[in-house]
């Protein structure tokens, strides 16, 4: 379907049960859907004739640490027929299980072991999860929000053992996080005075 | 009695003059041909994503620079344009024709090195050789407007940095002159050479079907008959002004993906030719004093210009709460920006779309059944570059 808002209508119109909410913005459409219905929504938004997104773009996730469910998965779709790009996502607790897109997009493959790597997320179905972009034996996961950036080892080669070694991070100088904020909109602990 | 099947497992790479960065491949070899590859990567991962969340946005750039470092402006140019789309910046035309001159220096940039080293990788050293000598010549175009031959940081929202000097832009032209004639000289070594075809013909085909499925974008889907380019569906700054041609492939291999970026260097240098005519007078950056520091010459009369260049450079702009992807044809194929702003002035989110990294995972599929010697060739032929995959 040429039209980003007819487009819009048909998918809502056919996958009714499906979506929570969606809406057009900067010229993409924003689906939000239920966890159980992803495997079902992507299949139909690759097979449609009027749809056509028959391109996986990117997966990933984001971290909320303070909302109940902690993890926002995203998918980013393309379709080269109609020219259009659709943003698809869905919030999942830390302990869900994903369903693998390995068999609709075999691309996914690797984008969901980056989530499992980076974000510590579970998929089902998936022929081969490993971390892919970590060290081998690495512990944590990175871009959740509560890892530290400067991380937890560090690496140097030892002259005595004559090999690279693994140690705790030492910082000759503590990570330096300023707080630039205006001042005169209120620090964070005014703002939070206020607020209760 | 049958004789017993022996698999060979080979190590290839991370330090390998053919693996193209840090890539270590597991290879599992029945004789000569590959069985199976498991690519590794990883190896040069430096956290880029998790960096620029704990940075201003004006400080986030130059990590832009560090991930395709052959071709910096490209990466940088999805950045800008993410966040002066949430922020609905109106960008003036000089600057947009600026950044689509750097760009189209980067895709050459880009295309340079690979088809060179793609044929340093099957036997012929003379391209390189005369290749980098015009990159030399291009990245004096960077260093002379941003300061620096690789890592620029020039590229902001609502602009560049700074204008073009005096003279830039009449040598630019002379190169877009004489340049045309060293792709002819590249294309007498390489188009017609017997060894080059031999080894690249019929060598790693990838279907258009396949090319859909395993997330290809920019010459790797070109390459094989689909004609995708974003600066073409997609239009952002001055593209749609501008005539240029999109080369499609028609058999999927790696000589169709080569003869695809010779002819986008022809492309890029009309490009440059076109913007370097049309370019208009006026300001390179947006005068909005919230996002764009102020000239140099103001801070020392204007208090104004001094809060606001103090603020910029301390707590930085502000980018209202917002969800977006925005996607740039980089010379690699799609780069895109996935950035989650938060109303502070540090991205919440920015999940960088890297082309490489989808290609290069499709190297089980397009190497299996092929010989060992062309692994280094498919491998050239998939423009790899480890600081956009391993991020």
């Amino acid at each position: 379907m040429k039209n980003l808002e007819d487009l819009e209508k048909f998918i809502n119109s056919e996958l009714t049960s499906k979506i929570n909410n969606s809406f057009i913005k900067h010229d993409n459409i924003y689906l939000n859907i239920d966890h159980d219905e992803l495997i079902d929504v992507i299949s139909f938004l690759k097979t449609n004739k009027e749809t056509k997104f028959r391109q996986l773009i990117e997966v990933t996730a984001v971290d909320y640490p303070d909302s109940e469910n902690r993890f926002k998965m995203v998918y980013l779709l393309l379709s080269h027929e109609y020219n259009h790009r659709i943003i698809i996502n869905y919030s999942i607790k830390e302990s869900d299980v994903i369903s693998s897109l390995t068999s609709i997009f075999p691309s996914a493959n690797w984008m969901e072991r980056e989530v499992f790597d980076m974000y510590g997320l579970n998929f089902k179905n998936h022929p081969d999860l490993r971390r892919i972009l970590t060290d081998y034996g690495f512990e944590g996961h990175p871009l959740r929000k509560d890892f530290p950036l400067t991380g937890h080892n560090e690496v140097r080669y030892s002259e005595e053992q004559k090999k690279v070694i693994y140690e705790p991070v030492k910082l000759e100088q503590n990570y330096r996080n300023f707080d630039y904020e205006s001042p005169w909109e209120g620090t964070k602990y005014i703002k939070e005075i206020k607020k209760s | 009695m049958a004789k017993e099947k022996k698999t060979l497992n080979l190590n290839f790479g991370p330090q390998h003059p053919a693996a193209h960065g840090v890539l270590r491949l597991i290879l599992q070899l029945d004789g000569e041909v590959v069985e199976k590859a498991d690519p590794h990567i990883g190896l040069l991962h430096r956290g880029t994503e998790k960096l620029i969340e704990n940075k201003t946005y004006i400080q986030a750039v130059p990590y832009f620079d560090r991930l395709d470092y052959v071709a910096p402006m490209n990466q940088e140019h999805a950045f800008a344009i993410a966040i002066e789309k949430i922020l609905k910046i109106e960008v003036p035309a000089r600057a947009k024709y600026i950044r689509v001159i750097f760009c189209e220096i980067g895709r050459i940039l880009s295309h340079i090195l690979n088809v060179t080293t793609q044929a340093m990788d099957v036997g012929a050293l003379t391209p390189t050789l005369w290749g980098f000598e015009e990159r030399e010549k291009l990245m004096g175009f960077y260093e002379r407007v941003s300061g620096s031959r690789l890592h620029a940081n020039y590229f902001r929202a609502g602009g560049v940095h700074k204008d073009i000097p005096t003279g830039l832009d009449s040598d630019i032209g002379e190169f877009c002159e004489k340049f045309p004639k060293i792709i002819d000289d590249l294309e007498t070594l390489l188009t017609d050479n017997r060894i080059f075809k031999q080894r690249n013909v019929d060598i790693g085909i990838v279907s258009k079907q396949d090319a859909l499925d395993y997330s290809f974008s920019g010459v790797m889907l070109r390459g094989s008959g689909v004609a995708w380019d974003l600066r073409r569906s997609q239009p952002y700054d001055c593209y749609d002004d501008l005539e240029f041609k999109i080369p499609v492939g028609k058999n999927g291999d790696c000589y169709d993906r080569y003869l695809c970026r010779i002819e986008e260097m022809r492309e890029s240098v009309k490009i440059i030719k076109q913007c370097l005519k049309n370019i208009p007078k006026g300001p390179i950056k947006t005068e909005d004093g919230k996002i764009s520091p102020p000239p140099k010459k103001e801070l020392k009369q204007s208090m104004e210009a001094l809060i606001h260049h103090f603020k910029l450079f301390t707590e930085g702009y502000r980018v209202e709460k917002d969800e977006i992807y925005t996607a740039v044809e980089a010379p690699k194929g799609e780069f895109g920006v996935y950035l989650i702003s938060d109303g502070s002035s540090k991205p919440y989110k920015c999940k960088i779309r890297a082309p490489g990294f989808t290609h290069l995972q499709a190297m089980d599929y397009l190497i299996k059944g092929h010989m060992l010697a062309d692994v280094p060739a498919v491998l050239g032929s998939m423009d790899i570059v480890f600081g956009e995959v391993d991020r």
